[in-house]
């Protein structure tokens, strides 16, 4: 039996919002179609979102997070990279102060992880330090 | 719901017990329709067949049967789209023994949409709805009567605009090359926006839709600056059917005219007898 469906998302690129369709064949992702009738794309994409398919199953893709040991990246556990990012987070922050870390957010997650992130930063570290990449 | 969508229902139902398949429209999240394909598995589903919008269903053809080339499949096709897929076979795209069309007659507020000379099919072996005249193409003839000086100035004030999404090569049932010549950095520089000479992008695609243009107008619709570029491989077209007396996606066992040099050589790549 073959399948051939479309999936509506939003594209990860950027911040705009545009809808695509990720095509879907035997349950693989095989490409990009635009999203005809949707209020923001209204059918169009620029060049990322019709290639918006291509990383997902690229092979230089991260699977697993990375930690610098020795001036090398090594693979990690999610366990050990988190562990590692509190503990280097609590150090900072007991040596020189909350407002000594910043909090980068990004266009490309939802407006919940958004959220999230600048509560952490206030509710958590303690700092306003918070930007995000439309702005680097 | 419309008698003509519960035609197309029906149509669709009489053939998905012969297909593995059959191509069509879908109603999908926030009523965004999407190409899918319905299968005999699941019927049911035939209760979110839409009619509209006009998609590169050509396209997704090409997809399905990349991974399948022996898969025996149906689609529901207007005019455009069926001469999409009679010009894929010329280019051996598909298997013409392998598909099934049910057309779909355009109606005239979607012919005016798309500006079609043709909206309507004529090798299909299902007829939905009843086919309707062409409609006039003003923006066509108001370009076909500039001077070519003021040819020269439109077209480079719309190429202006391009943001190099290839979206207008993506879309397209006719690019099917494995080598596109719009990825090569002689023709198109990477990395700059607007391009140094953004007519080089439109009129290497325009010399390589010529003969192949089957007016479906998918380019348009997609390009996010809104350049008109159906027009001028419209325009084109008029100069190959004067000068070689063809159109794209017409005449089933007509040769284009890019074949037509090969007569001496080894050709084995089109889908026509030799």
């Amino acid at each position: 039996m073959i399948e051939y469906r479309n999936v509506l998302t939003t594209c990860p690129y950027c911040g705009t919002g545009c809808a695509l369709h990720l095509q879907v064949l035997d349950g693989s992702l095989v490409g990009t179609l635009p999203a005809k009738g949707h209020p923001i794309s209204q059918g169009s994409l620029c060049i990322k979102g019709w290639n918006a398919h291509a990383f997902v199953n690229h092979k230089d893709r991260l699977k697993t997070p990375l930690i610098r040991k020795d001036g090398k990246l090594v693979e990690a556990t999610w366990e050990e990279a988190l562990t590692l990012i509190a503990d280097k987070l609590n150090t900072i922050k007991a040596e020189s102060g909350p407002d000594s870390i910043a909090f980068l957010s990004s266009a490309k997650c939802t407006n919940e992880e958004n959220y999230l992130l600048q509560k952490f930063a206030r509710a958590v570290i303690g700092t306003n330090n918070v930007d995000h990449c439309a702005r680097l | 719901m419309s008698d003509r969508l519960n035609a197309l229902r029906q149509a669709v139902l009489q053939v998905l017990p012969e297909v593995d398949g059959v191509l069509a429209l879908k109603r999908g999240p926030a009523g965004i329709a999407a190409p899918y394909l319905f299968t005999k598995e699941k019927p049911e589903e035939l209760e979110q067949l839409v009619l509209w919008p006009k998609e590169p269903v050509p396209d997704t053809a090409k997809i399905i049967l990349k991974a399948h080339p022996d898969a025996k499949l149906a689609f529901v096709c207007r005019g455009c789209e069926e001469r999409g897929i009679v010009e894929m076979f010329k280019h051996a795209q598909v298997n013409l023994d392998r598909l099934t069309l049910i057309g779909l007659q355009c109606v005239q507020e979607e012919a005016e949409f798309c500006r079609c000379a043709k909206p309507y099919t004529v090798h299909a072996q299902t007829i939905v709805g009843q086919p309707i005249k062409g409609v006039s193409d003003p923006l066509t003839e108001k370009i076909a009567a500039m001077s070519q000086a003021e040819k020269l100035e439109f077209w480079k004030k719309e190429f202006e605009h391009c943001i190099k999404c290839y979206g207008c090569r993506n879309i397209c049932p006719q690019c099917f090359c494995n080598i596109c010549a719009l990825e090569d950095e002689i023709w198109v520089q990477t990395g700059r926006l607007p391009m140094p000479n953004p007519s080089m992008y439109h009129l290497v695609r325009a010399m390589h839709m010529t003969a192949k243009c089957v007016a479906c107008r998918e380019c348009e619709e997609t390009c996010p600056a809104d350049i008109p570029m159906a027009v001028h491989f419209r325009l084109i077209a008029r100069d190959v059917q004067e000068m070689f007396n063809y159109e794209p996606g017409a005449v089933l066992d007509q040769k284009p005219p890019q074949l037509l040099v090969l007569e001496e050589g080894d050709y084995t790549r089109t889908g026509l007898p030799h």
